[in-house]
């Protein structure tokens, strides 16, 4: 199953930075994102475009987790050479990871 | 003051960029029975370019759009004692306030108080001393002569005088922009600024509406997944907010669009990095704890953020001059066009070399291919068409021509079938940041007046 299907997602821009929120779309399938999108996967998923650390925070009672992607974005917004220089597609491609069979009843 | 406590303050959202659509800050400002709309319009490099505007013209330097906005709701705010905040003032403030007189004046209006909030303009401030730029391992003196502007980031504190002093209009250039809508509320509800878990609540507020349309279904939808009603006509959103800072996230009645708990937790989160330390001139705000609930249709109700005492250094955005890029596309259709495609990446690698460009940070890729996620990511098969991109970031303005120019001459001396060249040339006005102590901005408030 593809992330797609229990969760949504938004970026934005700080700086060089980009930060990705991945959000439940139902509380019951949280346990199974927060263990499965970790900081070292979504790292790995972005590896032609993050050349810095990930980060993570979670939010339980939002259902939700918040990554904060270094050196992200080609310099930052203002400098930047890339046709998307504010990262805005970076939410969709998060959402085409496979999670496994969905685990929630 | 017991019917304090039962006052409700609603606070519209008029705009959440520069270039924001203006018919919802209509309706908003129509059927939204509004006391404050909050247009927010100031990214992070508008200053910078807007002083270049201002020093090519010293009655430019505003929002391009001022004028525009204030046409389509002055009448309606006057009508219905609905003040308006906004950052539109960019560079220039006091021009932007004579401009929306200017705008009162040809509407036929008999009185307006237009109040304008100067003192984030830091540039003289920088004379004499160095800083470290932030997420950089320089100091400031390593741009030399250009820097362009230097703006601090205010806090809600002279926006509050100037609401105290009468203002109908209130025009800032750089202030935080939950700042904007965290003023009002101080200045309704009589919020002490020492009260940092009311503090984190109308930061909370202000972040959840700065950018429009971003909780009410835009930036959302994704058929089948996400349908959003009705997007075309998207409303703005409003904030019906209480004495004890919790407020209901809602939009009019009749616009297109929704909020929901989804739509705010993409919001909460957006372009917030710890979700407990969120930097603020006014309060280190924290939103760990905030609760969204779906109290009706259209209806959210957020509680639960909280703060720290503010932080000592305000954090100021220094414009300046980052050289130029060069920037061409051609595209490529039918049977192999992704080979062609190719093909025309690679001699143009090579022209720009052999040209002494290879050292310049540049990109060479294939729009409908690799161009957004690179080659990782981009699986699958082959498109029905392409468009080779290539830009490149030089320190002139006549090699980026350059660089525009050997894509455009592919026409004649590229791969076969190469259709709608286009390029660009443009400076780059790129921003950085410091961190400024806050005894070194001084901030000040006028009213002007028909």
């Amino acid at each position: 199953m593809l992330l797609r299907e229990i969760a949504h997602s938004r970026t934005g821009d700080k700086g060089n930075r980009s930060t990705l929120s991945v959000i439940a779309y139902d509380m019951k399938d949280f346990a199974q994102i927060e263990r499965c999108v970790t900081a070292e996967r979504v790292k790995a998923h972005y590896q032609d475009m993050v050349h810095g650390p990930v980060e993570r925070y979670v939010v339980p009672h939002l259902g939700a987790l918040n990554f904060v992607l270094h050196d992200a974005l080609g310099g930052g917004v203002t400098r930047s050479l890339a046709l998307d220089a504010h990262g805005k597609c970076l939410s969709s491609a998060i959402l085409s990871i496979d999670i496994g069979p969905r685990e929630a009843a | 003051m017991a019917n304090q406590s039962k006052k409700i303050v609603r606070i519209g959202a008029g705009a959440g960029y520069s270039g924001d659509r203006i018919a919802p800050a209509v309706e908003l400002a129509e059927k939204g029975q509004l006391d404050y709309l909050v247009f927010e319009c100031l990214a992070e490099r508008t200053i910078a370019l807007a002083q270049l505007e201002r020093s090519k013209n010293p009655s430019l330097g505003f929002d391009p759009l001022l004028q525009d906005r204030m046409r389509a709701v002055l009448p309606l705010c006057v009508a219905q004692h609905i003040k308006i905040i906004t950052n539109m003032g960019a560079a220039n403030p006091q021009a932007a306030a004579q401009a929306v007189l200017a705008v009162a004046r040809e509407l036929g209006l008999s009185q307006l108080k237009v109040a304008m909030v100067q003192g984030d303009d830091v540039l003289p401030q920088l004379a004499g001393h160095d800083f470290a730029l932030m997420e950089h391992e320089a100091t400031l003196s390593s741009l030399g002569d250009r820097v362009i502007s230097a703006n601090a980031y205010l806090g809600a504190e002279p926006l509050v005088r100037a609401l105290e002093m009468g203002a109908d209009v209130v025009i800032t250039g750089r202030v935080a922009d939950p700042a904007l809508f965290l003023a009002p509320l101080v200045h309704e509800f009589g919020w002490s600024f020492e009260d940092w878990q009311r503090m984190g609540q109308g930061i909370v507020i202000g972040h959840l509406l700065e950018c429009a349309a971003q909780i009410t279904g835009g930036y959302f939808a994704d058929p089948g997944y996400r349908d959003v009603p009705d997007l075309a006509r998207l409303g703005f959103p409003l904030a019906e907010v209480s004495a004890d800072g919790s407020a209901v996230i809602t939009k009019v009645e009749g616009s297109g669009g929704c909020v929901t708990t989804a739509t705010c937790t993409e919001q909460l989160l957006y372009e917030i990095e710890n979700p407990s330390q969120y930097l603020q001139p006014d309060v280190v705000a924290d939103f760990s704890k905030v609760t969204l609930t779906q109290v009706g249709p259209d209806r959210v109700q957020v509680q639960g953020a909280t703060g720290q005492p503010k932080p000592d250094a305000l954090k100021v955005t220094v414009g300046y001059r980052d050289g130029f890029i060069g920037e061409g596309q051609i595209s490529y259709a039918g049977p192999g066009a992704k080979a062609r495609g190719q093909l025309a990446l690679d001699v143009l690698r090579h022209r720009l070399n052999a040209a002494g460009m290879g050292s310049f940070e540049s990109r060479y890729e294939l729009l409908g291919v690799n161009a957004i996620h690179g080659d990782t990511l981009s699986q699958g098969p082959a498109p029905y068409e392409v468009r080779v991109r290539v830009a490149m970031r030089v320190p002139t303005r006549q090699l980026a021509e350059q660089v525009a120019n050997e894509v455009e001459a592919l026409y004649l001396n590229g791969p076969a079938g190469g259709g709608g060249a286009t390029k660009s040339v443009r400076e780059v006005i790129a921003a950085a940041s410091i961190l400024m102590p806050r005894d070194c901005v001084q901030t000040s408030v006028s009213i002007l007046e028909m």
